[in-house]
């Protein structure tokens, strides 16, 4: 194992870790609000709000993120009528294409999640907020959704560290991430073992932080 | 008696035949199949190309076996390396920083580079020189550098990874560009015709082909480019320890330069007589 | 639709090929996961703290490390490490590892993490008075994990089996790059030459799907199967 070969490297693999990080940050941060929205629409009466969001989040979950990101960066770029009209602005990088696609994927994971965490508040705890008063909006906001957000934290914890690995598919369309970045090194020096454990122990010091401060957020918000 | 004796060493005969036949070692080339006209695929998927063909011809002057494999190219180096084949032929040029790691035969063929925009870019219509050599250019190859910096200031230029026209694009000799890499040519076509990139960078014959196959409006402009970054001709990716076969591929492509099969060959696909 | 005809004109026979392809890595990957599984799950579950810690090694690492950067690493590296260990036994040769082992081999090795966790989990779920209950029958450990606790984990451990097929199949797209040819690949192949990536992205998405509601289906039939009498 070339120590050397590591130090020389570092400083490039962490600057494309700064990249890995802010698409990270934005996908679910934008996915966050993708994920409720959809996950509202799966509570509501209305039959199409219903099966809209059910088919967001089958056809999201059910095709790899790789396809997903090609199709938004490759197959939007071939409509001549895209490329002349204002989306074209924000389609024609790909760094928004790839956020763009990261959002929608980790918004069906996080509707899933989400809508899981609803269902499964407590009926007594919300038959007793309407017994004190307070109206839909106000329940809502102060009772439902703390808890449901206490509910979600292990496995939107989960998701957050599944969105991490998959911002490496940003390194497809040509985005220079930490494995984009790692794939260069490894063909130009032919060292994949140690290119493997700089950049795989990057990526898993991210993971281990993400994990550790889920773990303190639910000690946190641990009602019980 | 007679017979027997006869069947007997008939069959002795055929049997060192087949084995002596199988001894003398098939050579494996390797190549991309996605750099018309370089290489390539035709729609059954089989592989086709300048090279392809040149291939064939070098190992019948060599005297032996060859079968062409596919490899993508990232992973061309490595695949040598790996033993997968044993030589590449795909375009590769001739440059000092690949023979730190693998050797080259002599080069077969010239590949000039050039920038490529769609038609009416703002790029068009550069006052440079027809074809620059970074080598032995001198003065007229500073100048043109010089224009080629002021009229790429701030553009963004695709080329595919671990390329020549990578890594003079890195070398900064036309100043600060954005560099967007790809896997494949056919990548940076796609976005080069989708207004993602404002140029291309990579073999002239490459864009032209494009050209001719999409029939997209893609033109060359500023000066083609050779030496230098761009190294020295393309020419046949061997093993460090493989001296015994680069040889042998010196000596056959010396017969294909002398019978005139590299010119004729280069004129079928390239347009032109790229050999050199 | 005459791009996905049969034949030499259309590319529907390689699309056809290529799902089975899909289909064949994503079995050889969920096997291999499973046989590294039963391996590290018992790690983990052992009294033993080295192997506690090896097995949690290896869930940690192929859980976090991006699939890609697993796939490079054996991708590029894979040949070199095979022969290495053959030249100590003193094979000096070429020893061709094909793509398609390669690509099994890394999906399988991320699957197996994943199956890692599920084994385990499922057997700490069995209610403690199964084990307990045996010993006092005077059942020999490993007689009784046969026959006792794995019929009852692998009825428990089935819908996050179901998951990490999900998984693994999904991530069969990701080993384009060792020239595989699979469904991401073909489409590729198909979107390259006729320039219509839009066409054969989304026919891969549509194929994805097939897949995926054929899996469904399936486990739902096998959760039926396994869960008869609770």
């Amino acid at each position: 194992m070339d120590l050397d070969f590591a130090i020389e490297h570092l400083p490039r693999l962490l600057r494309a870790a700064k990249l890995t990080i802010e698409l990270t940050f934005l996908s679910l941060f934008f996915g966050i609000f993708v994920g409720v929205f959809f996950a509202l629409l799966r509570t509501s009466n209305s039959k199409v709000l219903y099966y809209i969001s059910y088919y967001y989040s089958y056809i999201f979950r059910g095709t790899p993120l790789l396809v997903q990101i090609f199709i938004i960066y490759f197959g939007l770029a071939q409509l001549e009528w895209i490329r002349e009209s204002f989306l074209w602005v924000f389609l024609k990088e790909p760094y928004s294409c790839a956020i763009l696609a990261f959002t929608l994927n980790t918004g069906a994971y996080s509707s899933e999640i989400f809508r899981s965490a609803f269902e499964t508040i407590n009926k007594g705890i919300v038959e007793a907020a309407k017994g004190l008063g307070l109206n839909k909006i106000n329940t809502f906001f102060k009772i439902k959704l703390p808890i449901a957000i206490r509910q979600s934290l292990p496995a939107y914890g989960n998701e957050m560290i599944l969105m991490l690995k998959g911002t490496s598919l940003a390194s497809t369309v040509t985005l220079l991430d930490l494995t984009g970045v790692a794939k260069h090194i490894i063909s130009t020096t032919f060292k994949p073992v140690e290119v493997f454990i700089v950049a795989g122990s990057i990526y898993l010091l991210m993971t281990f932080i993400v994990h550790n401060f889920i773990k303190f957020l639910e000690k946190r918000y641990d009602y019980n | 008696m007679k017979n027997i004796f006869k069947f007997f060493l008939s069959s002795i005969t055929a049997i060192a035949l087949f084995f002596s036949s199988a001894q003398a070692d098939s050579i494996r080339i390797g190549t991309e199949g996605a750099y018309p006209p370089w290489n390539a695929k035709d729609e059954s998927g089989k592989l086709i190309g300048f090279e392809v063909e040149l291939a064939n011809f070098l190992c019948i002057y060599m005297k032996r076996d060859c079968t062409i494999v596919e490899q993508d190219w990232d992973g061309m180096i490595p695949g040598l390396i790996m033993r997968k084949y044993d030589a590449i032929m795909a375009g590769m040029s001739i440059t000092d920083e690949r023979k730190k790691t693998i050797n080259f035969s002599q080069g077969y063929a010239d590949e000039v580079a050039s920038l490529a925009v769609m038609k009416g870019s703002s790029l068009e219509g550069m006052d440079t020189p027809k074809a620059i050599n970074l080598s032995t250019g001198g003065a007229s190859a500073k100048k043109a550098l010089k224009t080629l910096t002021a009229a790429l200031a701030g553009k963004t230029i695709g080329v595919q990874t671990a390329t020549i026209h990578q890594n003079f694009l890195e070398s900064g000799d036309v100043g600060n560009v954005t560099i967007r890499t790809y896997k494949t040519q056919d990548e940076v076509n796609l976005d080069l015709a989708a207004g993602r990139i404002d140029a291309a960078l990579a073999a002239a014959v490459a864009f032209t082909d494009y050209a001719e196959k999409s029939g997209k409006p893609v033109v060359l402009v500023g000066p083609t480019f050779a030496g230098g970054a761009f190294g020295n001709g393309v020419g046949v990716g061997l093993r460090k320890e493989d001296t015994q076969l680069m040889n042998d591929f010196n000596k056959a492509i010396n017969t294909a330069r002398k019978n005139g099969k590299i010119s004729e060959l280069a004129i079928k696909w390239f347009g032109f007589d790229a050999s050199m | 639709m005459g791009l996905l005809a049969y034949g030499d004109t259309g590319w529907g026979d390689e699309l056809f090929l290529a799902t089975l392809m899909t289909i064949a890595v994503a079995l050889a990957a969920i096997l291999i996961g499973f046989f590294l599984a039963a391996i590290f799950a018992s790690f983990k579950l052992s009294k033993n703290k080295i192997l506690n810690l090896i097995g949690g090694f290896y869930t940690t690492v192929f859980r976090g490390v991006p699939e890609l950067l697993v796939i490079y690493l054996f991708f590029f590296g894979g040949s070199g490490a095979v022969m290495y260990v053959a030249r100590i036994f003193g094979y000096d040769g070429y020893i061709e590892v094909n793509a398609f082992l390669t690509g099994a081999f890394s999906i399988g090795i991320i699957s197996g993490a994943y199956s890692t966790e599920v084994f385990r989990g499922a057997v700490q779920s069995i209610d403690k008075g199964q084990f307990e209950a045996s010993e006092v029958l005077g059942f020999k450990k490993k007689i009784y994990y046969y026959k006792i606790i794995i019929p009852q984990m692998l009825r428990l451990a089935l819908p996050n089996i179901s998951n990490v097929w999900q998984i693994t199949l999904k991530d069969t797209s990701l080993i384009s790059v060792t020239g595989l040819v699979e469904i991401m690949r073909q489409s590729y192949i198909a979107a390259g030459s006729t320039r219509d990536p839009l066409f054969f992205y989304s026919f891969a998405a549509v194929l994805y799907l097939f897949l995926t509601f054929l899996s469904m289906k399936m486990f739902n039939r096998l959760e039926k199967n396994y869960s008869r009498g609770h």
